[in-house]
């Protein structure tokens, strides 16, 4: 395996590994469309970030990505339960209206050098990321964009191992989580922020909407094959891997760019399954 | 009160600014099976969440064992009404029940034998070991009832709170469920149930409240369920009067009605 390919495959790894497993309980708690809104209505905290630091700095990104992505998911709760509104044209709202704010910040205010253009935001550049290698002294670190969703990926890591009974619980029966005294909002609000930073940390390489399958897919397709918590989300992070490497490869057979072939691969895998499912079922009955 | 379980001052809750529930003040005893009576839209499920804390409350105060909530959380198990969850979750009888030893101060740490234990002996308190490793989405309506009452006893509160444990539910559930209920009476425990099927309201419950958003009347079941309090409670739904005649009549020959078929 080339070096390049190597560096390219692993952040996508990471990076589609820490998106199934936050979105495995996205998919259970049936809240996979704040995911989406979140991923998107992150924009205007990056652009603003990036205006501050004029760089990719990922300590200033992480900061406006969490305000923005929190302030997301509070102002989706206002309009549902405040005004009235349904939720999912709460969502509609919500998201849209910060993207386009997102996209008016960066516009006006970055020039035609910049890093951060309309194409990027939305799609990534998953192909070109091993440009940016890190170097100490004669040793290759790897590539900024690794080390900039590595440290995400091992928090999300560490908050599904030691808060898995609080997520689940949480998951399957809300309001019984909160009548055993447990602070469900407190919970809610690292998940969300999670969420928040993931998808940031992954908008150079995927983009905005791309994460959102990143989100989803593995978690469903995981959703299909088992019907225990902790399968699901190993068998997730499998199915996330196994996209990663067929699209990349694929990708580069026929010269497309690799995260939407990363996608389509995954949603084969997911109707290859959904297939195979339905198929037992009929074989047995 | 010395012997309260539950007290309930001068409480209002509404959405939207329309009232749910209004002026509710009463006072539970301990070591009974207390039934909460009252048409659709009566704020009975309402009032099962104030007292719980899990709404906000526009006025009043609950008080659990005299004391602040807050102070007596683990002393409260709740049972929510079945179809308030998506039964298709990735989790097994087992997993559930033992959701029942989750506290706040466990929360990050791994259950223990004991957790375990305890879990193993609810299950069998609702005669649900054979399918302790069944998928939840597997099991009948009247069995998902089971695993949430089995739920509730694996905290070992001395309080619970069921919300329509009856609806929905086949008859050897229905049993289970009545016989448990009065195991935990004799146990000292406090059940209260809210239930709509007012025909089985005598043969169920020692203590009743009756609540259409106020306060109808609350006392010893012989002495409230009068046909006055459930004309009151039930208003103007005609069709129930000639319940409440059977009822009545129902009172003076207590036999048992089975009403139940499975869903």
């Amino acid at each position: 395996m080339e070096l390049n390919d190597f560096l390219t495959l692993l952040t996508a790894i990471t990076i589609a590994v820490s998106c199934s497993l936050l979105g495995c309980f996205l998919v259970l708690r049936k809240t996979v469309m704040v995911g989406d809104a979140i991923s998107h209505s992150v924009l205007p905290g990056i652009a603003i970030a990036y205006l501050l630091s004029s760089s990719f700095n990922s300590v200033f990104m992480l900061i406006g990505a969490a305000v923005f992505g929190v302030f997301t998911t509070l102002l989706i709760d206002f309009f549902h339960k405040k005004l009235k509104l349904q939720e999912d044209a709460s969502i509609g709202i919500t998201f849209t209206w910060l993207f386009a704010i997102g996209v008016i910040i960066i516009t006006l205010f970055t020039n035609s050098n910049t890093d951060l253009d309309q194409d990027c935001v939305l799609f990534g550049e998953l192909s070109s990321t091993f440009l940016d290698k890190i170097i100490i002294g004669d040793y290759l670190m790897g590539t900024r964009s690794f080390w900039m969703i590595f440290p995400v990926f091992l928090i999300i890591l560490v908050f599904i191992l030691f808060g898995y009974k609080g997520l689940s619980i949480i998951s399957f029966n809300e309001d019984y989580a909160k009548s055993l005294g447990i602070n469900v909002g407190f919970i809610n609000l690292i998940f969300m922020s999670l969420v928040s930073v993931t998808t940031v940390m992954s908008f150079e390489s995927v983009g905005a909407i791309l994460v959102v399958g990143l989100l989803v897919i593995p978690p469903a397709t995981a959703y299909l094959i088992t019907d225990k918590l902790k399968r699901m989300l190993i068998i997730s992070c499998f199915l996330a891997i196994t996209s990663c490497i067929i699209g990349f490869y694929l990708s580069i057979l026929i010269d497309v760019t690799a995260s939407s072939m990363i996608i389509v691969v995954s949603g084969c895998l997911f109707l290859l399954t959904f297939g195979y499912i339905n198929i037992k079922k009929t074989l047995i009955f | 009160m010395e012997n309260s379980s539950i007290e309930v001052h001068n409480l209002s809750v509404s959405y939207q600014n329309v009232p749910v529930l209004w002026d509710i003040d009463f006072t539970l005893p301990k070591g009974q099976i207390v039934g909460i009576i009252g048409p659709n839209g009566s704020g009975k499920s309402t009032l099962l969440k104030a007292i719980m804390g899990l709404i906000p409350l526009a006025s009043g105060n609950v008080k659990v064992l005299n004391k602040n909530l807050s102070l007596v959380r683990d002393q409260l198990a709740y049972v929510p009404q079945r179809e308030t969850v998506d039964w298709n979750f990735p989790a097994s009888v087992e997993d559930v029940v033992l959701m029942g030893r989750y506290k706040k101060g466990n929360l990050f740490r791994r259950l223990t034998k004991i957790d375990k234990v305890i879990a193993q002996e609810s299950i069998e308190k609702v005669k649900l070991e054979k399918y302790k490793g069944r998928q939840i989405s597997q099991l009948s309506g009247g069995q998902q009832q089971r695993v949430f009452i089995a739920r509730a006893l694996a905290q070992g509160a001395s309080i619970y709170i069921m919300d329509e444990p009856f609806v929905g539910v086949d008859m050897s559930t229905e049993k289970t469920i009545l016989d448990l209920l009065i195991q935990m009476k004799e146990e000292g425990k406090t059940i209260i149930i809210v239930h709509h099927d007012i025909q089985t309201v005598s043969n169920y419950f020692d203590y009743i409240v009756m609540l259409n958003t106020r306060l109808i009347a609350h006392g010893p079941t012989n002495e409230v369920l009068t046909e006055e309090n459930l004309q009151a409670t039930y208003g103007g739904q005609l069709n129930i009067i000639s319940k409440i005649q059977s009822i009545i009549k129902e009172k003076e020959f207590p036999l048992r009605e089975k009403g139940f078929e499975d869903k």
